[in-house]
C-alpha cells in the first residue's frame, strides 16, 4: 500500500478558525496553491473550529459538540487539507481518542484518515513543483510544536521553501522550543508565555531575517502580537500566503 | 498496623489488577555482538573517556606494571586480599622494603574494627568478575575475601580483569551466567572514579569514592 | 508537600521569571542536559527501540504490580531484607524511627532519595532527636540551606558555584571562602567522609526493585549511595510501590534510559544491586537491611487504566530539562516535590486537585516532554486529563477533589463557545461582528491578559468565509 494516496480531484478544504477571523488572505492563498494545481476545491460553509480550544481547556464534551459538527460537515470521502500543524494534529491525533466510546467513533476515524496538513499534501501528494518570481530575501522558519511533534511536518515545509531560488532559510537557534502560545495558555499564564515568546523573538530578531514564515496561524497571531508590542520590525506570514506571493504570476 | 496496611494496599492493587488484560512478557532486546579485539577497545575507549586509566598487560608482566604506576606516587599503603591468587601473586612478588611504593595491608575483622583503619588507606587492588563492553564497566561481585567497601574507600581503586572476561553487554553476562539463580550480597557495576556535577554542571572527581580508577587488563591474545 | 493555603502558583512564577541568576543557571544546565542525552543517544532508530521497550516493560509490569510485589516481599524475605508496607508517609516515617530508636541511633546518612523527601522525612526525624543528613552533593548543598530540591536529578541546580561557596562559608565550620569547584567538591568530600564513618544508619531509595530475585537496584556516580548502604550497621531503603520489575534481564534496557535520559550517560559510575545484608563471613554491608514499600496515594491512581501510566515514571528528569515552563522557572516555583510535566501530572494525582490541580494549566502542551519520556508516558494527554477532571464533579471522575475549579463562568464561556462553532450562521455573524468591532473590544479578562505581553489581535476586516463566497469556491 502506497504511503500517500494518489492527487485526488477534489479536496476539502478546512480554513480552521484563527485564519477564518484574522488571517483570511493564508486560506484563500492556500486553496489558490490547491487550485493551481487542477485540484478543485471544495469549501464547506458550515465548517468551524476543530475543537482544539476546549479539548486542551480540560472541556471534551464541548470539544466533540464542535469536532461532531466538522464530522458531519466534512462527509465526503474527500482529502480534508488543512493549513495548520496544530489543527490537523487535532483532527488526525485526538479524534480518535475524543470519539472513544462515542457513537461516531468510526466515522472519527476514518475522517482522521483523511485529514493532511496543507504542507504535507503539497509535498507529498501533488509533488507540487514552485517556481520563484520574487526579489531574493532571507527569512526566517518558525516550527509549531504540533506541525513538528504531531504531525511530523517541517521538513515538508522547508522542503517547499527550499523550492524558492531567490529565497534564504535562516534557522532559528531554539527552533524545536515552543513560541509560548498554546491556546488559552496565552491568557491564563501571560508572563510565562511572554518570557516564552520573548526568547522566540530574540531568537528571530539574531536572524536578521525581516520576515518569519510559519505554517501555524495561532503561533504567528502570538508572535506578531509581541514583534508588534516590542515595536519590532519583521514581517509574519503563513506559508501558503508566502508561497503564493512568490510564485504568482 | 503494616500487615493490615500491607493487605489493604494488595487488595486495592488485585481488585485493579483483574481487570486488566494478560500482557505478553516483553521480548528482549537483541545483544549487541563484538568481537573479542572490539570488546577490548571499545571497553578502554568508553572507561578511558569516564576517566579511568585503562593499562592492557599481560599474565607475566602485569606486576611489573603495577609497580611502574604506583612508583613514587606517595601512596603510603595498598589494600589487598590476601586470599585470592591475585593477592597471593602480588604478595610474593611485592619488595619487603617497598622503595616508593605503597606497602601492602589487608583487611582486618568486621567493618565495625576496621573502620577507623579503612579510611586512611591510600589504595587498594581487587579482582573483577568480568566487565562489560557495551557501556564500559567493569563488574564486581564482592565477597568475603573481598568486601565491598574495598573499591570505594581508598581514595585510588586498582581492579585487575582478564579480558576474556569482557562480555558484549551487561544483558548477555546476567544471562550467560545465570545470575538471576544466584545474585550475590552485592553486585556492582563501576565505570570510572566517583564523580559529580552538582555545582554548575561542572564535573569533578573523587567525591565520595575512588579519585582514580585504574583497570589493569591482563590480554594474553 | 507545601502547604496548599500558602501555594500561589501565580505569586511564585512571577517571582521565578524575575530572578535573571536563575533563568542563567537554569538556561546553561538544561542546554547542557539536553545536549549530553542527544550525544549518547544518537541512533534514533536504536532509541526507540529502547523506548518501546520501556513502555512495555513498565506495562507489563503494572499489569501484574500486586503479584510482582508479592514475589518481591517473599524473595527479599528469603534473601534476609525486612519488608515494610506503608499506605501513607507518616506510616513510612514512623518505620523508620521505630528501626532507628531500636539502634539507639541519632546520625541517619542519606543517600538521595525522593521518596524520603515525599515523606518530609528529615523534618519528622529532626522532630524526634535523629540527625537525617544528606550526602549527595547536591542535596547536602540544599539542606545546609534549607531548602527542597529545584530539580529530580540534580537538586541543586537553581545554585551558581558563588552561591554554593558562601554557603558552604557560613555553615561548614572551618570552611575557607572559595569559588572553586574542585576546591568546594573537597570540602564537602572531607564533611562527609566523617559522617559515613560515624552514621549509625544509613538510607537510600530504590531506582528499580527485581522481583525475581529481591535485589534493590541504585544508580548513582558520586558513590555516596554504596556509603550510605555499605558502611553502616543499618541499612533502610525506601520506594514506591511502583519501582519493581519483573526479571533482573529487564534491568540492563531500563538503566540505559534511564542514565541517558537523566544526564546523557552511558552508563553511571557506580550500579549498586543489593541482596541481601551481611551474610556470614562477610566482613562489610549492613547487618540488616529494610526496605519500606510507600503506597500513598498509588494504589488508588493505579486503579485508573489510563491514569496508571503516570506511575511508569523511572524519574529520569528529563521531561524537566526540555519542558519551555520548567527551564523558565525552576522547580520550586511549582510549589510540590515534583515539578515540571511529570510534576503537573503526579502532583495533583498524590495530593488532590484542589491543593495541585493548578500546576496543570502551565502548559503550552508542545509535547516536548512526551517525545523524550524514557518510558513514553503520554505526559499531554494526562495533563489534559487534570484539566478536565478540575472542572469535572460527575463520578467519572477519578481524582481526589475533581471538580474544584467548576465555575460558572467557564461553564458559560464554553457551553456559549461550543454553541458558535456548532451554528453556521451564529459563527459567521460572531466573526463578522469581531471584524467591525474588534478593535472597540475592551481590554477586560483575557483580552487584558494577552495585551501584558502582546498587541491586541486584528480581526481581518473579511473573514475567509466571506471571501470565499466571493471568489465563489463551491460549498460541496
Amino acid at each position: 500500500m502506497p504511503l500517500y494516496p494518489p492527487k485526488p480531484d477534489k479536496v476539502y478544504f478546512f480554513g480552521t478558525c484563527i485564519i477564518d477571523a484574522i488571517f483570511p488572505r493564508a486560506g484563500l492563498s492556500a486553496i489558490r496553491l490547491l487550485e493551481r494545481e487542477g485540484i478543485s476545491v471544495v469549501f464547506p460553509r458550515s465548517q468551524s473550529c476543530c475543537g482544539q480550544p476546549a479539548f486542551n481547556s480540560g472541556f471534551p464534551d464541548e470539544a466533540r459538540q464542535v469536532a461532531r459538527r466538522q464530522l458531519n460537515t466534512f462527509n465526503r470521502d474527500y482529502p480534508v487539507v488543512v493549513p495548520s500543524g496544530s489543527c490537523a494534529g487535532m483532527m488526525k491525533h485526538h479524534y480518535p481518542e475524543l470519539f472513544a466510546g462515542d457513537r461516531d467513533k468510526e466515522r472519527a476515524f476514518r475522517f482522521s484518515g483523511r485529514v493532511f496538513e496543507l504542507g504535507q499534501f503539497l509535498t507529498d501528494v501533488l509533488k507540487i513543483r514552485l517556481a520563484d518570481h520574487g526579489n531574493p530575501l532571507k527569512v526566517a522558519w518558525h516550527s509549531s510544536c504540533h506541525a513538528m511533534r504531531e504531525m511530523g511536518v517541517i521538513k515538508n515545509a522547508k522542503a517547499l521553501l527550499a523550492q524558492l531560488a531567490n529565497v534564504q532559510l535562516t534557522e532559528l537557534e531554539r527552533e524545536y522550543e515552543c513560541c509560548g502560545f498554546g491556546g488559552t495558555f496565552a491568557v491564563k499564564h501571560p508572563l510565562i508565555s511572554g518570557a516564552m515568546v520573548r526568547d522566540k523573538i530574540d531568537d528571530i530578531v539574531q536572524t536578521g531575517a525581516k520576515r518569519v514564515i510559519s505554517g501555524d496561524c495561532g503561533c504567528l497571531l502570538h508572535i506578531r502580537g509581541a514583534l508588534d508590542k516590542c515595536g519590532l520590525d519583521v514581517e509574519t506570514q503563513h506559508l501558503a500566503e508566502f508561497l503564493w506571493e512568490r510564485t504568482n504570476g | 498496623m503494616t500487615d493490615i496496611g500491607r493487605d489493604r494496599i494488595l487488595q486495592r492493587l488485585h481488585k485493579a489488577a483483574a481487570q486488566a488484560p494478560d500482557l505478553p512478557p516483553t521480548a528482549c532486546l537483541p545483544i549487541a555482538a563484538y568481537d573479542r579485539a572490539q570488546r577490548l577497545e571499545r571497553l578502554t575507549t568508553l572507561m578511558s573517556a569516564m576517566r579511568t586509566q585503562i593499562e592492557v598487560t599481560t599474565a607475566r608482566d602485569w606486576l611489573d606494571r603495577l609497580r611502574e604506576i604506583l612508583k613514587n606516587r606517595n601512596l603510603r599503603s595498598l589494600l589487598y586480599s590476601p586470599e585470592t591468587d591475585l593477592g597471593r601473586e602480588l604478595k610474593a612478588a611485592w619488595p619487603t622494603d617497598p622503595q616508593g611504593l605503597p606497602a601492602l595491608c589487608t583487611w582486618k575483622g568486621p567493618i565495625e574494627e576496621f573502620k577507623d583503619e579503612l579510611f586512611q588507606i591510600d589504595a587498594s587492588i581487587t579482582t573483577t568478575l568480568g566487565a562489560i563492553a557495551e557501556t564500559g564497566a567493569i563488574v564486581l561481585w564482592p565477597d568475603d575475601k573481598e568486601p565491598r567497601l574495598m573499591s570505594l574507600v581508598p581514595p585510588v581503586h586498582i581492579a585487575v580483569l582478564g579480558s576474556d572476561r569482557i562480555y558484549n553487554s551487561f544483558c548477555e553476562i546476567i544471562q550467560a551466567e545465570k545470575w538471576a539463580d544466584h545474585m550475590p550480597t552485592n553486585a556492582l557495576l563501576i565505570s570510572g572514579p566517583s564523580k559529580t556535577a552538582d555545582i554548575e554542571m561542572t564535573l569533578a572527581f573523587g567525591v565520595h569514592g575512588p579519585r582514580e580508577l585504574i583497570v589493569l587488563i591482563i590480554d594474553e591474545t | 508537600m507545601a502547604e496548599p493555603a500558602r501555594f500561589d502558583f501565580k505569586q511564585n512564577i512571577a517571582k521565578a521569571l524575575k530572578d535573571n541568576q536563575l533563568r542563567n543557571n537554569l538556561r546553561s544546565a538544561m542546554d547542557g542536559l539536553r545536549v549530553k542525552r542527544q550525544d549518547v543517544f544518537d541512533d534514533a532508530l536504536e532509541l526507540e527501540e529502547l523506548r518501546r521497550y520501556g513502555n512495555a516493560v513498565k506495562e507489563r509490569a503494572l499489569s501484574r504490580l500486586p503479584q510482582l510485589l508479592e514475589q518481591l516481599e517473599q524473595k527479599c524475605t528469603q534473601n534476609g531484607i525486612q519488608v515494610h508496607w506503608a499506605e501513607t508517609t507518616d506510616e513510612a516515617n514512623h518505620i523508620v524511627l521505630e528501626i532507628l530508636q531500636r539502634h539507639k541511633a541519632t546520625l541517619l546518612v542519606k543517600g538521595k532519595s525522593m521518596v524520603s523527601e515525599e515523606m518530609h522525612l528529615n523534618r519528622f526525624l529532626a522532630r524526634h532527636g535523629i540527625e537525617a543528613l544528606e550526602t549527595d552533593l547536591g542535596e547536602f548543598i540544599i539542606q545546609l540551606d534549607g531548602e527542597t530540591p529545584s530539580h529530580i536529578i540534580v537538586p541543586a541546580v537553581h545554585k551558581n558555584k558563588d552561591q554554593i561557596a558562601r554557603t558552604f562559608h557560613a555553615k561548614i565550620p572551618g570552611a575557607p571562602y572559595t569559588e572553586d569547584v574542585e576546591a568546594l567538591n573537597r570540602i564537602a568530600r572531607a564533611t562527609l567522609r566523617e559522617k559515613f564513618k560515624a552514621g549509625h544508619a544509613g538510607l537510600s531509595g530504590v531506582n528499580f526493585a527485581v522481583a525475581e530475585t529481591g535485589t534493590l537496584c541504585l544508580v548513582e556516580n558520586e558513590g555516596n549511595g554504596r556509603m550510605c548502604t555499605t558502611v553502616p550497621p543499618v541499612h533502610i531503603a525506601v520506594m514506591g510501590i511502583e519501582k519493581v520489575v519483573e526479571k533482573l534481564e529487564e534491568i540492563p534496557p531500563l538503566l540505559r534510559l534511564l542514565t541517558g535520559s537523566a544526564t546523557g550517560q552511558r552508563i553511571t559510575t557506580y550500579f549498586n544491586m543489593i541482596t541481601s545484608p551481611r551474610n556470614s563471613g562477610e566482613k562489610d554491608g549492613p547487618l540488616e537491611v529494610h526496605l519500606i514499600l510507600l503506597d500513598n496515594g498509588r494504589s488508588r491512581i493505579y486503579a485508573d487504566p489510563k491514569l496508571r501510566q503516570t506511575l511508569y515514571c523511572i524519574r529520569c528528569g528529563t521531561c524537566l530539562n526540555h519542558c519551555p515552563v520548567y527551564t523558565r522557572l525552576g522547580g520550586h516555583a511549582y510549589g510540590f516535590l515534583y515539578p515540571g510535566p511529570i510534576g503537573k501530572i503526579l502532583m495533583p494525582q498524590i495530593e488532590g486537585l484542589p491543593a495541585a490541580g493548578d500546576l496543570a494549566t502551565a502548559s503550552t502542551l508542545c509535547n516536548a516532554c512526551e517525545e523524550v519520556c524514557p518510558v513514553r508516558i503520554p505526559i499531554p494527554t494526562l495533563i489534559r486529563r487534570v484539566r478536565n477532571e478540575s472542572y469535572d464533579a460527575s463520578d467519572a471522575a477519578a481524582m481526589p477533589g475533581h471538580g474544584y475549579r467548576r465555575n460558572l463562568m467557564e461553564i458559560i464561556t464554553w457551553k456559549t463557545w461550543a454553541l458558535v462553532n456548532s451554528r453556521p450562521a451564529l459563527n459567521r455573524l460572531i466573526i463578522k461582528l469581531a471584524g467591525r468591532l474588534g478593535r472597540l473590544m475592551p481590554a477586560i479578562g483575557p483580552l487584558k491578559a494577552w495585551t501584558q505581553v502582546r498587541s491586541r489581535p486584528r480581526f481581518a476586516p473579511k473573514s475567509l468565509h466571506q471571501l470565499i463566497r466571493e471568489k465563489g469556491v463551491p460549498n460541496d
